[in-house]
């Protein structure tokens, strides 16, 4: 009966758990968001124009706003530069789509490197001559000079 | 020349020429007298439109650079609020560019120091990147030509604009 119970609760609470959004923080902002002047993300700086910004964040946070609408009123304020990552529309989905591009060539010219490598004969060297007559005589008497 | 010390030679041209491209970018890109400042418009720091340097061709323009974050911003606000009240008959006007800053903190400012004149704002810092800023704050004369006559790294002061920037306004005592 008790178990019974338990359960009623639970699904009568999960619901409204999974439909509740979760507070935006200041530190789920920052380190997604530069300081314009400092050049870093604004977690990482001190200056007093990163503090204006986090101050600016903050009030958006204590209004109710969502990570997304203080990214958008950050991006109002300074400008898309704002964002540490380009946006993955327009031309900023350049910056996802070029290194995997890049990494596809690189791979492809690899393999096609690897095939014709495996593929090529051995390289005929020059074939060493025996030594011969004298010469022959001359590496034997050597050669004896080291066996032990 | 075989073809592969062909590429080699092109590739390393090619790796110099974007190195090369690099440092000019980096480069002083300050304007010199005379030139033709940028004349992109901005919006308005008060909100509801945009505006440009080129709005203000037959005025002298004391263009300011400025950002409510700014130590030395605060100090020389008043100076520059004097001088515009001072010689706004001349057909002369300060034109304050808020960069990088909160427009809320930027009205703010302008507020606090009772900064009549207008006002806009450069919010990814573009502006400041063409008129060749290397800071804020920083402010240049324009003649009512849209070119530069002066420009000045730094704060301004009231010697500075009585001894510098006064003398060049219709009116200026001889």
């Amino acid at each position: 009966m008790r178990a019974l119970a338990a359960i009623a609760l639970i699904l009568a609470v999960a619901p409204a758990a999974l439909a509740a959004e979760p507070q935006t923080t200041l530190p789920d902002v920052e380190d997604e968001v530069m300081c314009p002047i400092c050049g870093t993300l604004l977690e990482l700086s001190e200056a007093p124009q990163a503090e204006r910004e986090r101050a600016f964040i903050r009030a958006r946070i204590a209004r109710g706003d969502s990570k997304e609408e203080i990214k958008d009123a950050l991006v109002a304020e300074y400008g898309p530069s704002v964002l540490a990552l380009p946006e993955n529309d327009g031309f900023g989905i350049a910056a996802y789509l070029v290194p995997v591009l890049g990494f596809a060539a690189a791979v492809g010219a690899l393999a096609f490197g690897v095939r014709r490598w495996r593929r090529s004969p051995a390289p005929a060297g020059p074939d060493p001559a025996a030594p011969a007559g004298e010469d022959a005589a001359r590496l034997d008497e050597d050669l004896a000079r080291y066996d032990l | 020349m075989s073809a592969r010390s062909l590429t080699a030679f092109l590739a390393v041209l090619a790796v110099i020429g974007l190195l090369g491209f690099g440092l000019l970018q980096k480069g002083d890109s300050g304007l010199d007298q005379g030139a033709t400042v940028p004349d992109e418009p901005l919006p308005l720091l008060a909100g509801g439109g945009a505006s440009s340097v080129r709005d203000y061709r037959g005025k002298w323009v004391l263009v300011n650079f400025w950002a409510s974050w700014c130590d030395p911003c605060r100090a020389e606000s008043p100076d520059l609020a004097a001088f515009h009240r001072a010689n706004r008959a001349r057909h002369f006007t300060v034109l304050g560019i808020d960069t990088q800053d909160l427009s809320g903190d930027g009205r703010d400012f302008v507020r606090a120091y009772g900064l009549e004149y207008p006002h806009l704002r450069d919010p990814d810092g573009d502006a400041a990147e063409a008129w060749g800023t290397t800071g804020v704050p920083e402010t240049f004369l324009v003649d009512p030509r849209g070119r530069l006559r002066l420009a000045r790294r730094g704060p301004v002061d009231e010697e500075y604009l009585a001894r510098e920037v006064e003398p060049l306004l219709p009116g200026a005592p001889g």
